[in-house]
């Protein structure tokens, strides 16, 4: 399978702290790729410099097999970007937004006309597009930044924490969307701070930490380096306690070593405990 | 230039003329208050019946007025939106992710001023035809405005690109944009100013522009040299966006 992202020593600083750290990276055509880490991690300024907001300090970066310094407007015709923020001009209504994008991308008017149609009607966004964006609400806001990145169907698609203060139903909207993307054989790049996010789309996740990689596999692959069984269990000082073992047999021997039982979970481990095993930020196991 | 760069300057210039259509009765009333009023107050409150280089005091300075308004209107409407647009909708990351030249996004996002301005002057112009019969509309004025639109424009830009918070704007406008507004032979000609000031007030754009506009519109000598110089500013400030741009020092 081709890799369509591929980073080299990537390096960023800002100043005496190193943001992004000799990333090497690989993300294959057609994969759901996460990016996990805690706040500061780098996450964000790794989609930045791959997407050629941020200029790097040194490395190389290809997508679809261009280099983003010599081929910058090759590499940025394939790639849609929803970021973090909402990043639409207000003053302009919804369709004059859909339509700009499309302009920048420079689709043909008739193609434009089609895509804007059908994006309105897949994101459910009829209703408002004579609406100034200013007047809508966060989460459809979010809708109309959905549609503005996809309007040019790009082959690699970046989301920067997409689901961060949205409800419910808009995240279960972006999670259709993200695999709908991946059945059409389209890469998506997503970094989260939901791990269940992560578990539930991802084949393949990276954890960043302090500007490196500190761990990259399947999901599957991620939990068996830390032990595929988990036991929770809290100890005298009310403070839950997590260890990883290989098998279950090991974990049940644990736990018959424990004085108490009444509050011991034994059960598969998640994503969720390889993040925080991995990265450090807590203390696990004493 | 080739046809696909012009198509994108388009593309990118397409979403400002739409914020200016929905905009237009507003901001053409606010980019005519002061020039008005600059009109009123020294052209008729202060010169009334007086003469400056052989000509009356009102058509002296109307040619003036045509020039700050060209400064304010093109500058302003330039830096303001896209302060806005980077700062605080910042949507201007959007545009930097798509396949467009440096090149285009720093020409199509000057149009809102160029248009802003050349609307804005064409209003005080015909005023100024009205009020005054020495005053004539030449192709060298019109090539002058148009300059002077493009240059003001484009410094709009760098200020907009340059600025870390709205709060710079206004500080760059009020150190720099209007003590431009009073000085550079606006309300009164340059030469009857001290030798060391004139060679500050030489130093500024508006000062080639104002002379410029006055002598195109007044049928006398036209300093092509001022031209020349006009366009350089237009260029370093046109170079100066492309360098922010592409060092993303933005």
């Amino acid at each position: 399978m081709d890799n369509v992202i591929t980073t080299e020593g990537l390096t960023k600083r800002f100043g005496d702290k190193t943001a992004v750290d000799g990333l090497d990276l690989r993300v294959k055509k057609g994969e759901i790729f996460g990016f996990l880490g805690p706040n500061g991690a780098g996450k964000t300024t790794t989609i930045r410099l791959i997407t050629t907001l941020e200029n790097k300090d040194s490395g190389t970066v290809r997508l679809n097999g261009y280099d983003i310094e010599k081929d910058r407007i090759k590499a940025k015709t394939s790639i849609g970007v929803i970021q973090q923020h909402l990043s639409l001009d207000n003053d302009l209504t919804v369709m004059e937004n859909l339509v700009c994008h499309a302009m920048f991308h420079k689709l043909p008017k008739d193609v434009r006309k089609e895509r804007v149609e059908q994006l309105i009607e897949y994101l459910e966004i009829g209703e408002y597009r004579d609406y100034k964006v200013t007047s809508l609400s966060g989460g459809w806001k979010k809708r109309v930044s959905i549609a503005c990145a996809l309007i040019h169907e790009p082959t690699i698609l970046f989301l920067d924490e997409p689901t961060v203060g949205l409800d419910i139903q808009a995240r279960r909207l972006i999670w259709d969307i993200v695999r709908k993307l991946n059945s059409d054989e389209k890469t998506v790049f997503l970094t989260t701070h939901y791990i269940e996010e992560a578990e539930a789309l991802c084949d393949r996740v990276a954890f960043i930490n302090q500007g490196r990689i500190i761990a990259l596999g399947t999901p599957e692959e991620l939990c068996r380096k830390v032990g595929s069984t988990a036991v929770e269990y809290f100890d005298g000082t009310r403070k839950t306690n997590y260890m990883y073992f290989e098998d279950r047999e090991r974990a049940n021997e644990f736990v018959n070593t424990l004085d108490t039982k009444d509050t011991v979970i034994i059960r598969n481990t998640n994503l969720e405990d390889c993040f925080v095993e991995l990265t450090g930020k807590k203390v696990v196991a004493e | 230039m080739t046809f696909d760069h012009l198509r994108e300057i388009y593309c990118v210039a397409w979403g400002d003329m739409r914020f200016l259509r929905h905009t237009i009765g507003s901001v053409m009333i606010m980019s005519l208050v002061s020039p008005l009023l600059y009109l009123l107050a020294f052209g008729y409150g202060l010169g009334q019946g007086q003469t400056m280089e052989g000509v009356s005091y009102i058509a002296f300075i109307i040619p003036g007025i045509v020039a700050l308004t060209a400064l304010s209107a093109s500058f302003s409407s330039t830096s303001a939106r896209m302060n806005v647009q980077r700062l605080y909708y910042r949507n201007f990351d959007e545009m930097m992710l798509c396949p467009l030249r440096d090149s285009s996004i720093v020409i199509g996002k000057s149009m809102l001023g160029i248009v802003r301005g050349l609307l804005s002057c064409a209003i005080i112009f015909a005023i100024g035809l009205i009020l005054s019969d020495d005053l004539m509309l030449t192709p060298l004025f019109v090539l002058t405005l148009i300059v002077s639109c493009f240059t003001f424009s484009l410094l709009g830009e760098s200020a907009a690109l340059l600025a870390k918070s709205h709060q710079s704007m206004a500080t760059f406008s009020s150190l720099v944009i209007l003590p431009m507004t009073f000085l550079c032979g606006t309300f009164f000609s340059v030469s009857s100013m001290p030798d060391w000031f004139q060679a500050i007030l030489y130093a500024l754009p508006l000062t080639y522009s104002s002379t410029l506009m006055r002598e195109s519109s007044l049928g006398w000598e036209y300093s092509w040299i001022f031209l020349a110089v006009l366009s350089a500013f237009a260029v370093a400030f046109y170079a100066i966006n492309i360098y922010l741009l592409k060092t993303r020092k933005i």
